[in-house]
């Protein structure tokens, strides 16, 4: 055991978190929001725009991460036309096509939690609200999507976790992540149990604090008060 | 298309015997995965709260950790390890491990995590009346597990066990890295000599797709066998 790698090592990996932390909340920010909108496609009646929707997350949940990266970095910048347009601003930086990449994978996997969510909310509640007379808009803002939201909680806790442990394979794609830079340390010094564990033991801190946030979330938004 | 042609002029061969190689490693890490399930799953639902802590351990750093970096760990650790080993024994000489036995070594360990949860799951959701049943009936702990609890643990299991199946698959181009030729690594050689990412990383995702729909068909078949009388 080299203790004094450990400790050398530390505030860099620690400096590199950040980036992690970075990936991860932008990707969960847009990845919300885009999963919301895939939700609400999917529960739309009309069957191609549901069609359309199963697909988007048939594809992204069943190709690996690593292999749409690859494909929005690599494959993308490719296209001539891409090139000409503003969207190469974006799309040349390895830093946005890891967030757009991490942002669709997790917003399919957020919008089957977010569908079965909305499907596992009891049809009398939306019938009250209606003989209540209040309009289909407000049930939907106003009822459904606060219970859904309480009943897609600790599903959602795990895709956070899985999403801050796919945000290692931006380190793919030349980002100098957690993972990235824990690499780099085992490449240069060969001393990949040391790093493991430093590199390891921040990532479960993550996953504690995580862990944590969305069980104190849950009792807060639980139904008995 | 000419690109997909088998032979020497394009890439047809090449990635099918890399789609082989996914399916080989996943199967392989798959069962590295249950033997290490059989070892933790009894820990996990020991008595003794020293076994629990070391099922609980594994499971919960495996999970919390990133694969890419417990296959760093593998890549890079090893042959140090073995070598380690073998210098107990007064073998000195450079060892190197197979890609493929340190690739499906590592993503094995991932996978059984999982799959101990599984089974923690699915042993827990028995009801105790079976076990209690089985006792009474004087059947030995062998046969009580064999022909009473694992039947019914099956079918509990194999609906989340095709989800540790899923994972594993998709984690085999995480081996990549190692340079193991399976799908990916096939991939980013085939676009790097013909500068044409766009189209064989494509192709990679069609061939990932491929694979998880027909895990899934063949799945769902031995779903049905297993809940017969249900």
């Amino acid at each position: 055991m080299d203790f004094d790698l450990m400790i050398t090592s530390f505030p860099k990996l620690l400096g590199a978190t950040v980036v992690t932390l970075k990936l991860l909340s932008a990707s969960l920010f847009f990845g919300l929001f885009l999963g919301l909108f895939f939700a609400i496609l999917r529960l739309n009646k009309n069957i191609f725009i549901n069609k359309f929707a199963y697909g988007y997350s048939y594809i992204f949940r069943g190709t690996p991460l690593l292999v749409q990266i690859f494909i929005i970095y690599f494959g993308l910048g490719q296209i001539e036309y891409l090139r000409t347009t503003f969207l190469w601003v974006i799309l040349k930086e390895p830093y946005w096509c890891a967030i757009i990449a991490f942002t669709l994978n997790t917003g399919a996997y957020t919008s089957e939690i977010l569908r079965s969510a909305f499907q596992t909310i009891r049809p009398g509640i939306i019938e009250a609200g209606k003989s209540l007379g209040i309009s289909n808009k407000i049930i939907f803002y106003k009822i459904q999507i606060p219970i859904a939201i309480r009943q897609s909680l600790p599903a959602y806790g795990n895709e956070i976790i899985l999403m801050m442990k796919g945000t290692s394979l931006a380190s793919t794609v030349t980002l100098m992540d957690l993972t990235g830079v824990a690499k780099y340390i085992i490449s240069t010094t060969f001393k990949p149990i040391e790093v493991f564990i430093v590199a390891g033991g921040i990532y479960l801190f993550m996953t504690f604090i995580i862990h944590n946030v969305i069980k104190y979330l849950e009792k807060k938004y639980s139904f008995q008060q | 298309m000419e690109l997909l042609a088998f032979g020497k002029t394009g890439w047809g061969d090449e990635l099918f015997y890399a789609t082989l190689m996914t399916v080989a490693v996943s199967i392989t890490a798959m069962l590295v995965g249950f033997f290490f399930a059989l070892i933790f799953t009894p820990l996990k639902l020991s008595k003794y709260k020293t076994l629990n802590l070391l099922g609980n351990f594994y499971t919960t750093v495996i999970r919390g950790v990133p694969e890419l970096l417990v296959i760093y760990l593998f890549f890079f650790g090893g042959s140090g390890a073995i070598m380690y080993v073998a210098s107990i024994f007064g073998y000195y000489e450079y060892i190197e491990i197979n890609a493929f036995i340190t690739g499906s070594m590592a993503i094995g360990i991932i996978s059984g995590a999982y799959s101990t949860e599984v089974f923690r799951g699915a042993i827990q959701s028995i009801d105790k009346g079976q076990f209690e049943a089985a006792k009474v009936l004087g059947i030995n702990k062998f046969g009580q597990f064999y022909k009473i609890i694992l039947p019914q643990m099956l079918r509990l299991a194999i609906p989340n066990l095709s989800n540790v199946w899923q994972i594993t698959l998709k984690d085999t181009s995480l081996i990549s890295v190692t340079g193991l030729v399976e799908i990916m690594r096939q991939s980013y050689i085939a676009a790097g000599s013909t500068r044409d990412p766009l189209f064989f990383y494509s192709f990679a995702a069609v061939l990932y797709l491929l694979l998880t729909y027909v895990s899934m068909k063949l799945i769902n078949k031995l779903e049905v066998r297993y809940s017969k009388g249900y």
